[in-house]
């Protein structure tokens, strides 16, 4: 693609926090928490990794996913990813951003 | 009996299953790659075997849902058609939405690399029909992942339905959920093992095709032998 077709192409980017729900296992909270105290920080606890995932959407009229510039066909290709892919709906939860 | 054995990027166990279900039923299984998309015409047996595909990225299995073989395997579960899915492929079953659950990190935050001790827990499946409940076997996992986690309404239809297949235990058959000992990664239930609701579709943590070579068992009347044999009767 020339620099020139890239810059026309309409495009909005996101961002989708995916943290694991409440009572699933954090293992990797748990051992950072048992970490801080060689900080000397005993005030912090409940300590939960996550995932951040940072992506181009193109919005052009002829992009692939379809009647784009609608926000619902948007709406609903954002849920596919997140849902299909991004997260599993068993142990995670999601949130989408769009970053401006 | 025409059996196949699906491989992703970073599968590697491949060989020995291929090498097991050779021994037991006298042909060669055929391969498919992930980025294939049919399956070989008439397959009797699936197997998704264990390894890291594409580097675990994302989540174990995460990305093999979405691999070109995955409508096909999807479509062939659907028929009816039997799968087995080993240590990866267990997580990628649960990921494909075939078996419920999902397999997170293991409690002790570490690698698993030992001999377990399993219970049989159901007949009622196609790798156990054979077998006797409550046997047991002494077998390999190798997991990071293999904490197996369901919500407490799935746990419930799984134990009600007797969808278990294999418990952790210890080397004489006794459970106990909370020892890091005895359900070495921290499953509910110390569940190692579980089918779909027909019995067509079984995944499991361990590693029994791990103990096929003579050096192992040099009889091959051992774990990998018993829990496979049952497949091809």
């Amino acid at each position: 693609m020339t620099r020139e077709k890239e810059s026309l192409m309409a495009k909005k980017k996101f961002r989708v926090r995916v943290l694991l729900k409440q009572g699933v296992l954090d293992v990797q909270g748990k051992a950072i928490e048992t970490s801080l105290p060689e900080l000397g920080i005993s005030t912090i606890s409940g300590v939960r990794v996550g995932k951040v995932i940072e992506f181009d959407l193109d919005t052009s009229s002829n992009a692939e996913n379809g009647a784009a510039g609608s926000e619902q066909s948007e709406a609903t290709l954002l849920k596919k990813v997140c849902e299909e892919l991004f997260s599993n709906p068993v142990i995670e939860s999601y949130e989408v951003e769009e970053v401006r | 009996m025409k059996t196949a054995v699906v491989s992703f990027p970073g599968t590697n166990c491949d060989h020995d299953v291929s090498v097991l279900v050779k021994h037991l039923s006298g042909k060669d299984p055929q391969k498919v790659w992930a980025a294939d998309r049919t399956l070989p015409e008439d397959t009797d047996i699936l197997f998704i075997p264990g390894g890291f595909s594409y580097g675990d990225y994302l989540r174990c299995g995460a990305m093999a849902k979405v691999s070109s073989i995955a409508p096909a395997i999807l479509e062939y579960a659907a028929k009816g058609g039997t799968i087995i899915g080993i240590c990866n492929g267990f997580q990628i079953l649960c990921e494909l939405g075939l078996l419920p659950g999902v397999l997170l990190p293991n409690r002790s935050t570490k690698f698993l690399s030992r001999l377990v001790s399993i219970r049989v827990e159901s007949q009622n499946s196609v790798v156990t029909s054979k077998l006797e409940r409550g046997e047991i076997f002494h077998v390999p996992v190798a997991h990071f992942e293999g904490n197996y986690f369901a919500t407490q309404d799935a746990l419930k239809e799984l134990e009600d339905n007797d969808q278990v297949v294999f418990r952790y235990c210890s080397p004489d058959g006794a459970l106990d959920e909370v020892s890091p000992e005895w359900n070495p990664n921290g499953s509910c239930h110390s569940i190692a093992g579980v089918r779909s609701p027909a019995g067509n579709i079984v995944g499991y943590m361990p590693h029994p095709e791990r103990t096929f070579e003579p050096e192992i068992d040099p009889n091959r009347t051992g774990a990998a032998v018993r829990l496979f044999e049952g497949l091809f009767q």
